[in-house]
């Protein structure tokens, strides 16, 4: 994991004293609300319904445990006992108060965390494929490249102030996990015939109200131009991104304005320009924070069949290996994707007990690392096979062995206008409404792999458009009304989903969501084709009858 | 009939103009303003308390009156007045107990 050097350390601890003398001229009078507001975004801290919320990065949803025990710490002390790990890899606080802020950034700083550039159009937190570093199919951990990124990118004078918010998704396995299509910049490591490695490079894809698949710009970037590229991108944005409309702000709509020919062409003058200079990364310095995500000192003898043994043993723990476990590079090794979708509870919500109890369990089997991953679970990325049955006893104690990872009760939801002052419609209570309808463990294992994706706004935080199927709540008449997309997809093959029809109430939703999954479960030709490729084989015609009947 | 709403400044904690001119943290003791003069009175008291640096973003909403006695019109409104509709213990709904007692 990479570590704070004195650099880092001094530029945290100023920016918590900086932040804490803002919050005392604004307590004092000194700063009104509206030159208030800009600043406390730069350190994410938003105001919500009730409170303000606290939004903590996590760089590419990487920690340790201790860094876990701390957000438990936080969530007890200064919270109401929970947290909230978001689509972006990162935890949110729903109740701090805007006086104790900076004593949370001040014990956060103790674990080499922060809240600098959560929010703000600026360049946010870099995301990262949850199994980076440990995925059997990945090419290359791109943890290190999301780091040097990160680095670039912190208070980068020039991008400071962008039109709008920008994201930086990257992934190193063919098998795209990071969604990085959707993002402003998405990022695929990869390496060429003579072992070079460089980045296939995305531009211009995103959510929210204009839904757009990013074009590619780049086939393979060596590594050493990627920050000089990135800088070329943001330069172009920077300068011709539109500043008049909020809606469209983003690198997407000027993509799609330009054209991506055009666009490409002004990124690579500007490339052109700068390539040779400042930005080209020294192949030692690559080195040099590629060392802190060195792998950690697998056992060779490590498969000793035991877990092949105790999962015949044990049909509870056989479900779990059999969704929750993931292919690991290393013989005799696993990922384990803790699931924060407990039957019936709010997606991504883990209390600070539950917190400690991941750390302990990742500092006892997990080389102490932990992974937060884009659809609010977290991973333990690196653990022995033969220490699986330990770690689902963990888990199950904790109340957090669910094992549903993929399945349709797996589902990321926004806050909703359960919390966010954005919000048009719930969406955690749909969520778990859709969860308990489907919660056995029979049912959700017949239905097989299904992404369920709800958004309680236009926004799109819940990323609905790229789920299998997608629900956006939104507000007509005064009432909760959610529409249904279908065929949504985030991964290497990235869609967004088509909108089925006329939209249904809180209370018939639900319904509808089920009458969805039955008709899938009718036309599949083997149980092995999931409901996304059932979907694209048949269109859209046979659930449009379903819901509405024949046209 | 109308309420003056806000969050406070140092905790973020939703408030409402009262009767008597303070701030009350439960909507049931919310001033209902009746008349476009009360309204614009309420703004002006709301105006002085961010000046005061009580109070983030005052705002007017729309009440009814129920059996019970005032709730707001728009659904957000209300979960904003009780918490989020699914943690019954959080928010100002879970401290209706204490209140009572």
């Amino acid at each position: 994991m990479y570590r704070y050097d004195e650099f880092d350390t001094d530029f945290v601890s100023a920016r918590v004293e900086q932040f804490t003398d803002q919050v005392r001229r604004r307590l004092a009078g000194d700063l009104d609300e509206e030159q208030f507001k800009p600043l406390r975004l730069m350190n994410g801290v938003y105001l919500q319904l009730h409170a303000y919320m606290l939004r903590v990065a996590i760089p590419y949803g990487t920690l340790n445990g201790a860094q876990m025990r701390k957000l438990a710490y936080v969530a007890r002390t200064y919270d109401r006992g929970y947290g909230h790990f978001t689509t972006r890899q990162n935890i949110q606080f729903n109740w701090p108060r805007l006086k104790d802020i900076p004593a949370i950034l001040e014990e956060l700083a103790t674990v080499e965390m922060h809240a600098i550039q959560t929010s703000g159009n600026c360049i946010r937190n870099v995301t990262a494929d949850h199994f980076s570093g440990a995925a059997a199919d990945e090419i290359l951990d791109p943890r290190p490249y999301a780091e040097i990124l990160r680095q670039w990118s912190s208070l980068h004078p020039e991008f400071s102030f962008l039109p709008r918010k920008f994201k930086i998704a990257v992934t190193g396995a063919p098998h795209d996990r990071a969604a990085v299509q959707v993002h402003d910049i998405g990022l695929q490591a990869k390496r060429d015939a003579d072992g070079n490695v460089g980045f296939t490079v995305f531009v211009g894809g995103g959510l929210g109200r204009t839904p757009m698949i990013a074009r590619k710009v780049r086939d393979f970037l060596p590594e050493e131009d990627l920050l000089a590229y990135c800088e070329a991108i943001l330069r172009v944005y920077n300068r011709y991104g539109r500043r008049d409309n909020k809606y469209k702000a983003r690198i997407k709509i000027l993509v799609h304005e330009t054209g991506v020919d055009t666009l490409k062409a002004d990124i690579e003058r500007e490339f052109e320009e700068i390539r040779h200079g400042v930005l080209r990364l020294p192949q030692d310095e690559i080195d040099r924070i590629t060392d802190y995500f060195a792998p950690p000192p697998f056992d060779a003898g490590a498969d000793d069949g035991s877990l092949d043994r105790a999962t015949a043993a044990d049909p509870a723990l056989a479900a779990f290996v059999e969704r929750n476990l993931h292919a690991h590079k290393a013989p005799g090794y696993a990922s384990v994707t803790i699931s924060l979708k407990p039957i019936g509870k709010a997606p991504g919500d883990a209390t600070a007990d539950q917190m400690d109890a991941v750390a302990a369990l990742a500092e006892r089997f997990g080389h102490d690392e932990i992974r937060v991953s884009h659809e609010q679970n977290l991973v333990l990325p690196h653990v022995r096979k033969a220490d699986v049955p330990a770690i689902f006893e963990g888990l199950k104690a904790a109340g957090l062995a669910e094992a549903n990872a993929g399945l349709v009760t797996d589902i990321i939801a926004c806050p909703g206008m359960d919390f966010c002052a954005l919000a048009t419609a719930r969406s955690i209570p749909v969520a778990q409404r859709i969860s308990e309808r489907f919660g056995t463990p029979e049912r959700q294992r017949d239905i097989g792999d299904l992404k369920i994706k709800i958004s309680g706004c236009i926004n799109a935080c819940g990323h609905h458009h790229v789920g299998h199927i997608g629900i956006l709540g939104v507000e007509k008449k005064g009432e909760e009304y959610y529409q249904i997309t279908l065929g949504g997809s985030g991964d290497e093959n990235s869609s967004i989903g088509e909108i089925i029809g006329r939209g249904f109430s809180y209370d018939d939703v639900v319904d509808a969501v089920e009458t969805l999954v039955d008709t899938y479960i009718g036309l599949r030709e083997t149980p092995q084709e999931d409901f996304l490729a059932a979907y694209r084989r048949v269109g859209d015609a046979p659930f449009k009858e379903a819901l509405y009947g024949t046209a | 009939m109308k309420a003056l709403t806000a969050n406070r400044l140092i905790d973020g904690e939703v408030v409402w103009l009262g009767r008597s001119g303070q701030w009350v943290e439960m909507l049931q003791s919310a001033w209902g303003l009746e008349t476009p003069e009360a309204e614009a009175e309420a703004l002006a008291i709301g105006a002085k308390a961010v000046a005061d640096r009580l109070l983030v973003d005052p705002y007017l909403i729309d009440l009814r009156r129920t059996e019970d006695g005032i709730e707001a019109v728009r659904f957000r409104e209300r979960i904003r007045a009780k918490g989020p509709t699914t943690r019954p213990d959080l928010g100002k709904q879970a401290r209706r107990e204490t209140s009572a007692a």
